[in-house]
């Protein structure tokens, strides 16, 4: 088990989210798409130019700039 | 009975099919008073029960960040709604309780459409609508909104609702000890002084107050200052222990909580679940390919293409129709009135004017019909998704792409549904850059006005051209929303935190409402704005009118040029202009006739308020090289962008001249000492920046919800089209070009 940056993760790896550094309107879009301490997401993909990403999270698919993937921390294995 | 219901939900969750499928076509769509989300609302009837159906803004939460949320809110506080339908979708449960939660907490009477059974089915999740309605104290009743199934049981669940009349207590949860204590403290206070409590639960305003909420703090510091800062402490207070101990806030414990909740709940034999929940499904599979790092954008580029060969091939007849019908109108009022300043009125003014306007509408349906494709299938979300990083930059959003290429991104579009398009981005402040900018591209109108040019000085390479002139607008729009982000629109970018929902077949009915409620909201503009504007364009290129004395000398001339001819073929020349026989004496004779009247026609424009405002124009657009002939053009192009070149005719003694058919015009601009390849360019480049015609203004004025916009733009983007097309001409000039 391992904290990394959202941003680092690979294609196709899962990890649970250890936690969200971000206060605010963004902290708060994050979170009320479900992504809080504890949720499982996987990586499904990233656009043509690697940014945004594109997470499963909760049975349904995420995207997120690669700025504001930033400031979650997942715990991968 | 009577009652309102408002419609809650996620975007995504089958709101709108299922608003649709419960009023059908009795539905109207205004603006929430003050902001410029839309409204939806329709009626429907229930056993004898008449129901008034509100269609709220799709959210996922409550907060005061958007203000869709806020109008949400807002809605539910001063409508008092006796019932609220929130629709989830029961393949993605967890996330979607999150807001019903919400409004449990704020005591709202509420009824739970677990809409998109039959996906979840399929994706092996089963749902026990008895279970989450006994655990949550509210009915849930499982739907398929597409089909319409559930639909009765839905509406019977809400009257019984309604019919039980009674205010629900509002939901509790516990937010863990710091929480839970400093809420109770609160609440006590609340409750004690009755702060906010007539329009808010006290424990909801508690909460609100420890999750920083911007409208609730300034509602309260308004009405109760001392209390309100004494709150405030009160949260600072447990902010500050939470950092220390837990390192967390108020904020994000809440929604932790929230969550947890959730969870909880649902694994009390709520759900069960055949399979891992992050498994891939077919709009997994699909979406390998749509946004496939080569292949997406290859396929969108396509796509994109498609919708213009749809819009532009189908909606030709129609267009020719509407034409058709305003031309035999025009034809109709030419012979009937009598000759004078009513039937230039008529003609020029109203039924030029009204008949251009409607001309887009087809055009606007055909291009509504495919975006609505688009974007109810899912794919829309998957272009902004592949385009954003490339937006970003210029301080955009990737949704802003649609509007950009509806406006004539690729060159041919129409800035009337691009600005309009605009609708589908939820960032304020990228919307209000990219609407300003999207009319910035080659409108179909603006063709007209290149062919000519091009053919003028360039024909050797019209293709090339073309490409430049498509280049230009690209980087010019860009630039310009680049300016705008860091000037009058600034301010950080929006979270793109954005959903990409299942791809899914969208319904022929959603289809033609979708396409219907934005053509309709257009023909209204039509019919009253507009009208006003074509007459006041008509009134300053008519009025003054030419001194008698001007007048009569123009008609002497065509007196003499009669007397020389041979009697003969003297003959109504006008009634013979349609016959194929004529004689090249009475040709020549019409010929001279006509340059006469082609000579009072210009001096008349010359003469009129638009002529003098050119005139008046020429020492400044001299620079640009323009003189007062091309200045009434470019006025006269505010109308519509085409017109440019009939005014130019105009303006040179050539009569009015056809857009499509602009041989003898290029010409005589080839000709002309005044122009030159130099000139055409600055032409050019003033034409794709400067102010949008009065149509897409008015439309500016609509989706940003201010006739300050509107004015914004025809004096900026007129402004940065006067200030490159002088900056290409003067270096030209200087750099011998000419």
């Amino acid at each position: 088990m391992a904290k990394i940056n959202m941003r680092k993760m690979e294609e196709n790896q899962s990890g649970t989210i250890a936690a969200i550094k971000v206060k605010g309107e963004l902290g708060r879009r994050i979170r009320d798409m479900g992504i809080v301490p504890g949720t499982k997401v996987t990586v499904a993909g990233r656009a043509p130019l690697f940014d945004p990403v594109a997470l499963k999270v909760m049975g349904f698919t995420l995207t997120l700039r690669n700025n504001e993937a930033d400031f979650i921390e997942v715990e991968v294995e | 009975m009577e009652a309102t219901v408002a419609l809650a939900g996620n975007p995504n969750s089958g709101k709108t099919t299922l608003f649709n499928a419960l009023t059908g076509a009795r539905q109207h769509v205004g603006n929430y008073p003050g902001v410029t989300v839309e409204k939806k609302e329709g009626s429907c009837s229930h056993n004898g029960n008449q129901l008034h159906i509100v269609d709220l803004p799709g959210t996922y939460s409550l907060t005061a960040y958007s203000i869709e949320e806020v109008v949400a809110r807002d809605f539910l506080i001063s409508q008092k709604p006796e019932v609220v339908i929130d629709i989830v979708d029961a393949s993605n449960l967890e996330r979607n309780l999150y807001l019903a939660v919400q409004f449990l907490e704020m005591g709202v009477p509420l009824v739970l459409s677990l809409n998109m059974i039959d996906v979840a089915r399929q994706r092996g999740i089963e749902v026990d609508a008895k279970r989450l309605s006994e655990l949550l104290g509210v009915p849930a009743v499982p739907t398929i909104a597409r089909s319409g199934r559930g639909k009765d049981d839905l509406l019977a669940a809400a009257v019984l609702k309604v019919k039980e009349g009674r205010k629900p207590d509002p939901l509790v949860i516990s937010y863990g000890d710091d929480l839970d204590l400093a809420l109770a403290e609160m609440e006590g206070r609340i409750r004690a002084q009755s702060f906010l409590t007539n329009l808010y639960p006290a424990r909801w305003v508690a909460l609100k107050f420890l999750e920083g909420d911007a409208q609730i703090l300034e509602k309260g510091r308004k009405l109760n200052p001392e209390l309100a800062s004494s709150l405030e402490k009160t949260v600072h207070k447990v902010t500050d222990h939470l950092a220390k101990t837990l390192d967390t806030e108020p904020e994000a414990l809440i929604s932790d909580h929230r969550y947890g909740y959730i969870h909880a709940l649902l694994k009390q034999g709520v759900i069960q679940r055949q399979y891992n929940q992050n498994r891939l499904y077919a709009s997994d599979t699909i979406d390998r390919f749509l946004t496939h790092r080569l292949l997406g954008p290859i396929i969108m580029l396509l796509v994109v293409m498609g919708l213009y060969k749809f819009t532009f091939t189908y909606s030709e007849m129609p267009v020719a129709w509407v034409e058709g019908f305003f031309g035999w109108l025009g034809d109709l009022a030419a012979a009937h009135l009598p000759e004078g300043l009513f039937k230039s009125l008529v003609l020029s003014g109203i039924i030029d004017g009204v008949g251009g306007v409607m001309g887009f509408v087809p055009l606007i349906m055909f291009m509504f019909f495919g975006i609505s494709i688009l974007e109810d299938s899912g794919y829309l979300a998957r272009v902004a998704y592949m385009l954003d990083r490339v937006f970003r930059i210029f301080g955009l959003h990737g949704n802003s792409v649609m509007a950009y290429i509806v406006s004539g991104g690729i060159a041919g579009g129409c800035a009337v549904p691009g600005v309009m398009a605009t609708r589908t981005l939820r960032s304020p402040k990228e919307r209000l850059a990219t609407l300003l900018t999207a009319p910035f591209m080659n409108c179909g109108a603006k063709l007209p006005v290149f062919a000519l040019l091009i053919a003028a000085f360039f024909a050797e390479n019209e293709a090339g051209i073309m490409f430049a002139i498509t280049i230009i607008a690209w980087a010019g729009a860009l630039l310009a929303a680049k300016l705008l982000r860091s000037t009058v629109v600034k301010g950080p970018a929006t979270p793109f935190v954005m959903e990409l929902p299942p791809y899914r077949i969208p319904t022929f009915k959603g289809l033609c409402i979708h396409t219907w409620e934005r053509t309709w909201q257009y023909i209204k503009k039509a019919g009253t704005v507009i009208l006003g504007i074509a007459i006041i364009l008509w009134a300053m290129m008519t009025f003054p009118s030419l001194s008698d004395s001007r007048a009569a000398e123009f008609e002497r001339q065509r007196i003499a040029i009669a007397a020389e001819a041979p009697t003969a073929t003297v003959q109504k020349p006008g009634s013979a202009q349609e016959d194929t026989g004529l004689s090249a004496a009475a040709q020549q004779l019409q010929d001279r006739l006509e340059a006469v009247d082609h000579a009072e026609a210009e001096a008349g424009l010359r003469y009129s308020v638009a002529g003098r405002i050119g005139t008046a124009l020429e020492s400044v657009t001299r620079l640009a090289g323009f003189d007062w002939r091309t200045n009434i053009a470019l006025l006269g192009g505010f109308a519509a962008k085409e017109v440019v070149v009939s005014t130019l005719g105009t303006a040179y003694s050539l009569g009015e001249v056809d857009p499509e058919q602009s041989e003898p015009l290029s010409e005589r601009l080839a000709n002309s000492p005044e122009w030159s390849p130099l000139v055409a360019w600055s032409l050019i480049i003033f034409t794709i920046f400067y102010a949008p015609c009065f149509v897409t203004v008015v439309c500016i004025v609509r989706e940003s919800g201010s006739w300050k916009w509107g004015a914004f733009s025809v004096t900026f983007n007129t402004a940065v089209a006067y200030v490159l097309a002088a900056g290409v001409y003067q270096i030209g000039t200087f750099l011998g070009g000419s």
